[in-house]
């Protein structure tokens, strides 16, 4: 089968399974976020929670940037959509994220010129190619994608666009953590760390999880024996009584992670005073904005966003989800009026999104398992 | 835990009834999920066009009609706007022959007759006309149907783009053929004609968008043989689809909930072609969601299950055929994928639209 890679080895999968049993037997009951969406995506994907002891549960964390975006951000990069003479690029998830009124998709649908891209280079390449559109990139992501865009915006610089512009979203992984550590409904025994994020910034800057804050965390890879290796590596932790940062993902993290990437950030971006985050409210120096260096490119200040803050609709929990203090199903909307067609909450439209993961995937009777016959 | 699954439980029955309420359209202006095969369709269907005409969703395909004792007709309609016109392994013109005789194929019928209408946008080079009509008499002729008819529309600059194509459909159906959700059985065994997601893969990439450059080619081809060969093969076909837009995993769940049975099926039975699996997994797409223009989905009885994959290998079509599931009474109106990891998880229908005008 040509889905089949090392990392997808159902016999490696059973023995690290059979050494998770051993070690889960005895404990109490033990919650461990990850705090990426790309696990979370992974996990259902694969079905692995089924796999796990009754005791060991998974928790959904905040690390969908997707999932983050408050809807006063949706409006605002509506506004710039539709603005005269505006191309406005973003990726295809950003489409149907719901805002105060409307989303990007129907604001499409009513005229703006809303295209999705898979890369920022490609919207680089659409405002070299239309130099008469101004062309706005709607950039989203954690420390992951924020050296792509930088180096877009160096790129651009170099060759003299002046019809390219970034509306920044991009966020920081370790205020996040530390806004879920700080919170007062906690209740997790450790974390799967974010590897994709681990690439770039390294696996250095989340030692305070375990020294200030006394939780283990083990910096994971995406597939899916990656993350069973974790959760092994989290119990064996509470079994031994040790409390450590690990990297399990040595193939992609460094300790100190991507100077390049982490100088090209630097270089074109700062941290912004303050953030919205969808759920979990405003919190300090969770965002990055440009340098004034580079303000011609900064769409937020070309174009007078309203900046509008609007409360998060009251039946929605998506703060309680990404905190991990409620599980998705859990939340009163979930599967009836909060749905992946008609989402209330940002948690419901990503694939990375917890709802939407436990949605598509996840719902079901897992009663015993009918062999399909081989031919 | 015990406590935790009873809610479970309860959540699931609540999530269900739901899922079985008609889907409500809540926009106001058409976007482009409105035409991804998926749920915002059905909900445009079953609230504007449906009830207009008194149809069911039943109709989606083709309608039967009874003409003689002996034989009905089968008519069915579709619109192309796919972009680009050409790509490799089919075209326009190719996917409008083929998909309405792949229609009027699955629902057990011999393609007979066309008719072909154009939308044509002001300033589209003859020479391409001329090439898109040639190649559609060419396919039509492949696939055994006439073109007895059609229409030609010129819109101003602007007001479409380029060359828009809609084909009808007339096929003769022998009586006693018995095809349709209502026919399936819980044991019941799901095939497929071969490697799935082909056809959206190669059309993404004929875009250029993408800096990918793969040998991936669209499936697109006509069905009629390959389904008179299974029909002829002495097994018990209960059911039979095209899974285009939307997929396998769509055409899966439009037979769970018609047939208010559950659906099972393997991921590692899925036959997928190493470069359409790479390239769904960098741009994070789903193969079971991705379009097809020449597979067959076949539901069939377990006793006959043997008979139906011998028959489909035995054609050029069916080379890669394989049984990917079982029709379970359990988990009624849902798809279940066994995951290769040992898992399982749920395989709903389509929301939004990864992959616009592939067909």
């Amino acid at each position: 089968m040509s889905q089949f890679n090392d990392f997808r080895d159902p016999r490696a999968a059973s023995k690290v399974l059979k050494r998770i049993t051993e070690l889960a037997d005895g404990q109490p009951h033990r919650k461990f976020m990850e705090i990426c969406g790309g696990h979370t995506h992974s996990i259902y994907r694969h079905g692995l929670e089924e796999l796990l002891p009754q005791n060991v549960e998974l928790v959904h964390g905040p690390g969908c940037p997707v999932c983050v975006i408050p809807m006063g951000r949706i409006d605002d990069a509506i506004h710039i959509a539709n603005q005269p003479n505006v191309t406005f690029c973003c990726f295809g998830d950003m489409l149907r994220v719901p805002g105060g009124k409307s989303n990007l998709l129907e604001a499409r649908a009513r005229g703006a010129d809303i295209r999705v891209v898979y890369s920022p280079m490609d919207v680089l390449t659409i405002a070299e190619r239309e130099p008469e559109r101004d062309v706005v990139f709607l950039a989203v992501g954690f420390e992951t994608t924020t050296p792509s865009t930088a180096v877009t915006v160096l790129e651009a610089k170099r060759r003299k666009l002046s019809n390219y512009f970034v509306m920044s979203n991009h966020i920081r992984i370790i205020p996040a953590i530390k806004a879920i550590l700080d919170s007062k409904d906690l209740d997790l025994d450790g974390f799967i760390g974010p590897g994709h994020v681990g690439t770039v910034i390294g696996n250095h800057p989340y030692a305070f999880v375990a020294s200030d804050y006394e939780k283990p965390l083990v910096t994971a890879g995406f597939e899916p024996l990656d993350i069973l290796e974790s959760v092994m590596r989290l119990l064996a932790q509470k079994a031994d009584g040790r409390c450590e940062v690990e990297n399990q993902y040595t193939r992609a993290v460094r300790d100190a992670g991507n100077p390049v990437a982490i100088d090209v950030i630097d270089k074109v971006f700062t941290v912004r005073p303050h953030f919205e985050w969808r759920g979990l409210g405003s919190i300090e120096h969770s965002a990055l904005m440009f340098r004034d260096e580079f303000a011609e490119f900064d769409a937020e200040r070309r174009y007078a966003v309203p900046g509008v803050q609007i409360a998060d609709p009251k039946a929605c929990q998506c703060g309680e989800v990404l905190r991990g203090a409620i599980r998705p199903w859990e939340c009163k909307v979930f599967g009836t009026a909060c749905t992946p067609e008609t989402p209330i909450g940002t948690c419901m439209v990503s694939s990375e999104g917890a709802c939407a993961a436990y949605y598509n995937y996840g719902r079901f009777n897992k009663s015993p398992r009918i062999p399909v016959t081989a031919v | 835990m015990g406590h935790d699954a009873v809610d479970r439980e309860r959540l699931h029955a609540r999530i269900e009834e739901w899922r079985r309420r008609p889907m409500r359209l809540h926009d106001e202006v058409i976007t482009s999920a409105h035409g991804a095969g998926g749920k915002a369709s059905q909900a445009l269907l079953n609230s504007v066009v449906f009830p207009a005409f008194e149809m069911t969703g039943a109709a989606m395909d083709g309608a039967v009609l009874q003409v003689t004792a002996k034989h009905d007709l089968v008519m069915t309609t579709d619109s192309f706007v796919v972009t680009p016109r050409q790509f490799p392994g089919g075209s326009i013109a190719s996917l409008a022959v083929n998909g309405t005789v792949n229609d009027l194929a699955v629902m057990g019928a011999t393609p007979r007759w066309l008719s072909v209408a154009f939308v044509l946008e002001e300033g589209l080079p003859i020479d391409e006309f001329r090439d898109t009509v040639a190649e559609i008499a060419l396919a039509a002729t492949e696939a055994g149907v006439r073109v007895v008819t059609g229409d030609t529309k010129v819109v101003g600059r602007g007001a479409a783009d380029g060359l828009y194509v809609t084909t009808t459909g007339i096929g003769i159906r022998q009586d006693g053929i018995k095809l349709g959700p209502g026919e399936v059985q819980p044991g019941d065994v799901v095939l497929v004609s071969g490697n799935i997601g082909d056809h959206g893969i190669a059309v993404i990439q004929a875009r250029g968008e993408l800096d990918l450059v793969s040998d991936v080619r669209s499936d697109c081809a006509a069905l009629h043989t390959l389904v008179g060969d299974l029909l002829a093969s002495g097994a018990e076909v209960r059911w039979m689809r095209d899974p285009t837009r939307g997929g396998v995993a769509s055409s899966m769940n439009e037979l769970a909930m018609d047939a208010e049975l559950g659906v099972r099926l393997r991921e590692e039975n899925l036959p997928v072609s190493r470069t359409v699996n790479g390239v769904c997994e960098l741009l994070g797409l789903d193969p079971l969601y991705v379009a097809n223009e020449g597979k067959l989905l076949a539901v069939v009885s377990p006793e006959t299950a043997d008979k139906a994959l011998t028959a489909l290998k035995h054609h050029e079509l069916g080379r890669n055929s394989a049984v990917i599931g079982v029709v379970t009474s359990e988990n009624s109106g849902i798809v279940v994928l066994e995951t290769l990891f040992g898992g399982t998880r749920v395989v709903d229908m389509l929301v939004g639209d990864p992959l616009p005008r592939i067909c």
